[in-house]
């Protein structure tokens, strides 16, 4: 169990919170952002850290996701349940649909097509009016009820949103450790290396464009009924880059460091409004910076850090520093 | 019916000629550097916005020395940037260095919104406001401050690449680093000189266009977005092919807003790129990168 121990480290934490602060703003609302944040972050990571594919436009499937729990249970009354399902099929046909011709592209011309589709998914958010509210936004959603339990205080929005963060790590440490985790390492290692290991390329990174496009549609359902209204703002393209930076920063090829990233950059503005006036200009620094010094991630760079100090107390004798699993990826 | 295909036309140039002037600064960085510098959209809010807070007022300076001024300030703001964000984080990953210059166009804004608040500023125009009449469309003198002095610096551009030992120095570091460094060339100083050039760039756009879409501290991030599309429309890499895919985008939005919806007209923008990428996944003047195994 030695694989899943991050997991429960990540439970336990997620569960002794909320019992030492019942009331505190930061566990009941900020917690929440930075766990939905967490199941958006995990699921970009297996796009970007394992398989090596950037997306400027992840915030795209979430709004999609959103809008369509949204529009489904306000306009057509139906169950938020069924809404959900119908969002996740919606972005997963047009990611599937999508994947194809977008995943031909390389590098910074696979940068500039995903932003583009954020873009365009965010005009079109903005411009069919009579479906979405427009600029407006779309309010009066309903709330979830699981089995007649209301899901209608911060603490209980905080029960539910953890569990499917943490029902998402789990999914993606399994997807990970499989043999299509595996191909999409090879994929980032050498896409031609990988071919001629006999991995379907096309069908694997269509595969992992889909799954993420899937968690991002969850979450956005989530975020509608958390918030009950939602306008095209919170799907623009600086929370695409937001959500990048959250893996960026936790470090790429690392679940808990997507997750950790997640935290990191739910919590730093909350902190950093004391700062008023100096808010931005604080945040942009404090985010290069951190890319300078660090650029394996926050998270990653730390552990290995630490575990080099465990290491060097363990043998007093001047053991050859082994590099942690994950360095062998960040070199391609 | 043609009249107003024309007004499209000429509003598409000018509006194009901003973009490639953004576009071509995003080549030569990339070009230099390997990086796609997201900060790009910044230098011309910043051009835009010093001229105007050095032009401004009763005090304020005369304006052709505010413009050489904020067009300096600019290319300052370049140098450091490739000094102390760039340079010091060499090697790292495609996504690392973007994050990066993301951190730094949110700290320039940040900087900006500090010391100019929210507020939306107007240049005045260079040489009045009557406008020209070319049939039934009419012209701005300020379009064609703009549409000249952008043509004006793509041609200077072209001849520093081609013309002059430091501009071949510059192309000879995005060839080879390594070759460059051994046959003498400072490569270290050529950086800096193309990040500066590329700031000088981006402040022009600024300055030229600011006294006809105004500015503010938030101006950049669009501008810069549109800039990289256009890059990328050209073909990354390619700083004529840049400069073309600027003006086409320019038509397109120009043309579509006109003629098909203006809120929908950054989309169509975006669709066509797309589409351009389906069928030319390196642009339209951009080489097919070849991967090695």
């Amino acid at each position: 169990m030695k694989r899943l121990r991050g997991l429960f480290l990540l439970t336990l934490l997620v569960v002794i919170l909320p019992l030492l602060f019942p009331d505190n703003y930061y566990v009941t609302v900020v917690a929440v952002s930075a766990a939905l944040h967490a199941i958006l972050a995990v699921g970009l990571n297996l796009l970007m850290g394992y398989a090596g594919l950037i997306s400027l436009g992840h915030a795209a499937f979430f709004g999609i996701g959103a809008y369509t729990s949204g529009i489904v249970t306000t306009r057509f009354g139906l169950d938020p349940w069924s809404a959900m399902a119908a969002g996740m099929l919606l972005t997963g046909t047009i990611a599937f649909v999508m994947a194809r011709p977008i995943l031909r592209l390389k590098g910074h011309y696979l940068a500039m097509a995903t932003l583009g589709l954020g873009i365009i998914v965010q005009i079109v958010l903005v411009q069919t009016e009579e479906l979405t509210g427009g600029p407006d936004g779309l309010g009066g959603i309903p709330p979830l009820s699981l089995f007649g339990w209301e899901v209608d205080s911060d603490l209980r929005w905080y029960m539910l949103m953890s569990a499917v963060m943490l029902l998402v790590v789990w999914l993606a440490l399994n997807i990970i450790d499989s043999r299509s985790g595996r191909a999409l390492r090879a994929l980032h290692g050498s896409e031609v290396a990988a071919e001629m290991m006999g991995i379907d390329t096309t069908v694997t990174k269509t595969g992992v464009f889909v799954v993420a496009a899937l968690s991002a549609s969850l979450a956005g359902s989530l975020f509608a009924h958390q918030q009950a209204f939602i306008s095209p703002d919170s799907f623009n393209f600086f929370f695409s880059i937001e959500l990048v930076t959250m893996v960026v920063l936790g470090g790429m090829a690392s679940t808990f460091g997507a997750v950790f990233g997640a935290f990191v950059l739910t919590f730093l503005p909350e902190l950093l409004v004391i700062f008023e006036d100096y808010e931005v200009m604080i945040f942009g620094a404090i985010l290069m910076l951190m890319m300078i010094f660090l650029p394996q991630g926050l998270f990653v760079g730390l552990r290995d850090l630490l575990r080099r100090l465990l290491q060097q107390q363990r043998a007093p004798a001047p053991a050859p520093v082994v590099p942690a699993g994950e360095d062998k990826h960040d070199a391609a | 019916m043609a009249d107003q295909i024309l007004q499209f036309l000429l509003t598409g140039i000018t509006v194009g000629a901003t973009y490639a002037l953004v576009a071509l600064g995003f080549a030569i960085i990339y070009n230099a550097s390997d990086v796609v510098n997201f900060a790009q959209g910044e230098f011309v809010m910043i051009g835009a916005m010093s001229a105007v807070a050095l032009s401004a007022g009763d005090g304020g300076l005369p304006m052709p020395v505010a413009l050489l001024l904020a067009v300096l300030i600019t290319v300052g703001v370049g140098v450091l940037l490739q000094r102390f964000a760039i340079a010091p984080a060499r090697g790292a990953s495609v996504v690392t260095t973007i994050i990066i210059t993301i951190g730094a166009s949110i700290f320039l804004r940040g900087v900006a919104l500090l010391v100019w608040g929210k507020d939306i500023f107007a240049l005045p125009a260079f040489s009045g406001d009557a406008p020209i009449h070319i049939g039934q469309a009419t012209l701005l003198p300020q379009n064609l401050w703009v549409m000249g002095g952008a043509g004006l610096m793509v041609l200077g551009v072209h001849w520093f690449f081609g013309h002059t030992t430091i501009g071949k120095a510059v192309l000879a570091c995005s060839c080879n680093r390594t070759a460059a460094h051994l046959v003498g060339i400072n490569v270290g100083l050529m950086m800096l000189i193309a990040y500066g050039l590329s700031a000088f760039l981006g402040a022009m756009a600024g300055v030229l266009v600011a006294p006809i879409t105004f500015t503010s501290y938030d101006a950049g991030v669009m501008l810069g977005l549109k800039g990289f599309a256009a890059a990328i429309l050209g073909g990354m890499g390619n700083p004529m092919g840049a400069v073309a895919g600027g003006l086409l985008l320019g038509l397109i939005e120009s043309l579509s807003a006109g003629l098909i919806s203006s809120g929908y007209k950054d989309a169509i923008g975006f669709v066509i790129l797309l589409l351009v990428l389906f069928f030319r996944p390196s642009g339209l003047f951009g080489r097919a990168s070849v991967e090695r195994v």
